[in-house]
């Protein structure tokens, strides 16, 4: 028995479809911009954001307005856009008792809390989790995972447990979180933000880029040998060092590396990519190069999207594994944008430029705050 | 699969107990968790920086891991720490948001935005005790044991993991808060 992709979607600021997501990142496109106070915040910062009005225009395309006007903000309508193009892509039946909602965010509808009066019970992904599983009439109780950074992964490996245990035949993956003046004020207190393009394992990197987007999967079982994109392992490891920093020896993302090499039984030499998290702080990715060097892959093609969408926190984790599998069936590892000069003490492969591949395999890899690391191992194994 | 749940811990702002048996209970006006942290001889200083909800999974899994009665602080990768609840990180939310909320008086800070995370907790857990496996924080929109029960199957998949430091950990203030921890160990 397989874990196999059967539908997906993406709701960014390069457009509401795979395609034309796919086509943006192949033409080296990004809406990351300059904003000098944008929410009259006190500080500039360089974001990617869902322009509102192609937005409502999206969904007033595939919700009523009855259900349009239920949802309170741009995090639930993203959530609940995302999860009904991919749930329509998959031609599955929601209202099955065998299928999962599973949500992964950060920060959610964090936003309401600007507002005295809010409903505080709706400021939980937990909420909006509910609120997608009941527009599609789902009788399950849905499942968020909120490990920070590394939460689109989460979502995913467990999802890949909730079929393999057979607990459920099929899993609605859905990974969104918007930019609000709490998120954004939050990274730059950190000193985490650049103020201009952020550039992944450059020599140059001055912090990291933060970005709105939403992107859902659909996974179900399948029989062994079936076309498509197939899940094989996940794992998640804690650095046990710091909470808001990496270890310095990449322990967590070292370990969680080795053992999805194990589990899936891949070699360095099988993969046509490890996409990396690259958010373009100086101690991610100098921690990523000595996690990827110490697990053997110094060799294998590395390469981040960050440089497109910024970082899109709960999204991440699932944009990027999409956006990977689109690239490697087309024959492409894609470039790294804002990659210019190694800035990172291991060697690791990354390039500016796209890069063929002949390999149909690749590692996901991500870190976040809390000591925590993720990887999943997926292969296509069809494509030759 | 069944597996085993070794140890229990229940931790109100009125009182804790240890596998069914009550253990201490809160005298009005003293903080319960400050004298929880002195009665069991924590000396972890980091303690008083962190957050409610840090601080209730904090004594929670302390005092789950000395019923346990194992070695303690010996790296390790076979025991997940799984924690559960419905509002995320809803007071160090509240609490940053009250930092941002006006422009004549902006001063975010690092040491209250970090704790707006609801995986710190397990984070904090995993340091203190040096495990270096599975971290994990599932959010739900009620308590459900079921929901939970399903979750620590599926962690059991994880070929390391042996042991799963688990349960709900709820803080809506400094003075609503739960947890419910169990030390559940494969069969």
């Amino acid at each position: 028995m397989i874990v196999k992709k059967i539908g997906d979607s993406m709701i960014t600021p390069l457009g509401f479809s795979v395609e034309e997501n796919f086509a943006a990142v192949m033409e080296g496109r990004s809406e990351l911009r300059r904003y000098e106070s944008l929410w009259n915040l006190p500080f500039p910062c360089f974001v990617s954001l869902i322009p509102d009005e192609k937005l409502e225009a999206e969904l007033a395309r595939e919700l009523s307005a009855d259900v349009i006007a239920s949802l309170h903000t741009k995090f639930e309508k993203i959530a609940l856009l995302s999860a009904v193009k991919a749930v329509k892509q998959s031609g599955i039946d929601p209202t099955s008792e065998r299928v999962v909602f599973i949500l992964s965010s950060t920060k959610g509808n964090v936003e309401l809390l600007a507002d005295e009066h809010s409903d505080l019970e709706r400021v939980t992904p937990a909420h909006t989790a509910q609120l997608v599983a009941r527009y599609f009439q789902n009788p399950n109780m849905p499942i968020t995972v909120s490990n920070a950074c590394i939460s689109g992964l989460c979502a995913q490996i467990e999802a890949f447990r909730c079929l393999k245990s057979g607990q459920y035949d099929t899993a609605v993956v859905i990974g969104a979180d918007v930019l609000s003046p709490f998120i954004v004020a939050g990274f730059q207190s950190l000193k985490a933000l650049s103020d201009e393009q952020c550039r992944p394992f450059s020599a140059n990197r001055r912090g990291l880029n933060l970005g709105e987007a939403a992107a859902a999967v659909v996974y179900q079982v399948a029989e062994d040998n079936v076309e498509g994109w197939q899940m094989l392992a996940g794992a998640v490891r804690n650095d046990a060092n710091h909470i808001s920093g990496p270890s310095r020896t990449g322990e967590g993302s070292y370990r969680a590396l080795m053992s999805v090499l194990c589990e899936s039984q891949l070699k360095a030499n099988d993969l046509a990519c490890l996409n990396v998290h690259g958010t373009s702080t100086m101690y991610n990715d100098e921690m990523e190069s000595i996690a990827i060097t110490r697990a053997g892959l110094a060799d294998v093609p590395v390469n981040a999207m960050k440089g497109y969408y910024g970082h899109t926190l709960g999204a991440a984790g699932i944009l990027e594994t999409l956006l990977t599998m689109h690239a490697v069936d087309s024959g492409k590892v894609p470039a790294t944008r804002g990659f210019d000069e190694l800035g990172v003490s291991m060697p690791v492969k990354i390039s500016s430029q796209h890069i063929e591949t002949e390999k149909n395999a690749f590692v996901k890899l991500l870190s976040g705050f809390g000591g925590c690391n993720a990887a999943a191992a997926f292969i296509n194994p069809n494509l030759k | 699969m069944n597996n085993d749940v070794k140890h229990r811990v229940k931790l109100t702002p009125n009182y804790l107990e240890v596998d069914g048996k009550l253990m201490a209970e809160a005298v009005a006006g003293e903080s319960f968790l400050t004298k929880l942290y002195h009665i069991y001889n924590m000396e972890y200083p980091k303690f008083f920086k962190m957050d409610v909800l840090c601080k209730v999974g904090f004594i929670a899994s302390e005092i789950l891991l000395e019923a346990e009665g194992a070695e303690r602080f010996v790296p390790r990768a076979d025991r997940a720490v799984i924690l559960f609840n419905r509002n995320s990180s809803l007071n160090a939310d509240r609490t940053f948001q009250q930092t941002i909320a006006d422009p004549d008086d902006f001063y975010p800070k690092p040491s209250v935005f970090v704790y707006t995370l609801p995986n710190i907790v397990t984070g904090e857990i995993a340091i203190r005790n040096k495990y270096h496996g599975e971290s994990s924080f599932i959010l739900l929109p009620e308590k459900s044991q079921e929901a939970m029960n399903q979750a620590i199957e599926r962690a059991f998949l994880d070929s390391e993991t042996t042991s799963v430091l688990t349960g709900w950990v709820e803080a809506v203030s400094d003075t609503e808060f739960e947890a419910a921890l169990e030390l559940v160990v494969s069969s």
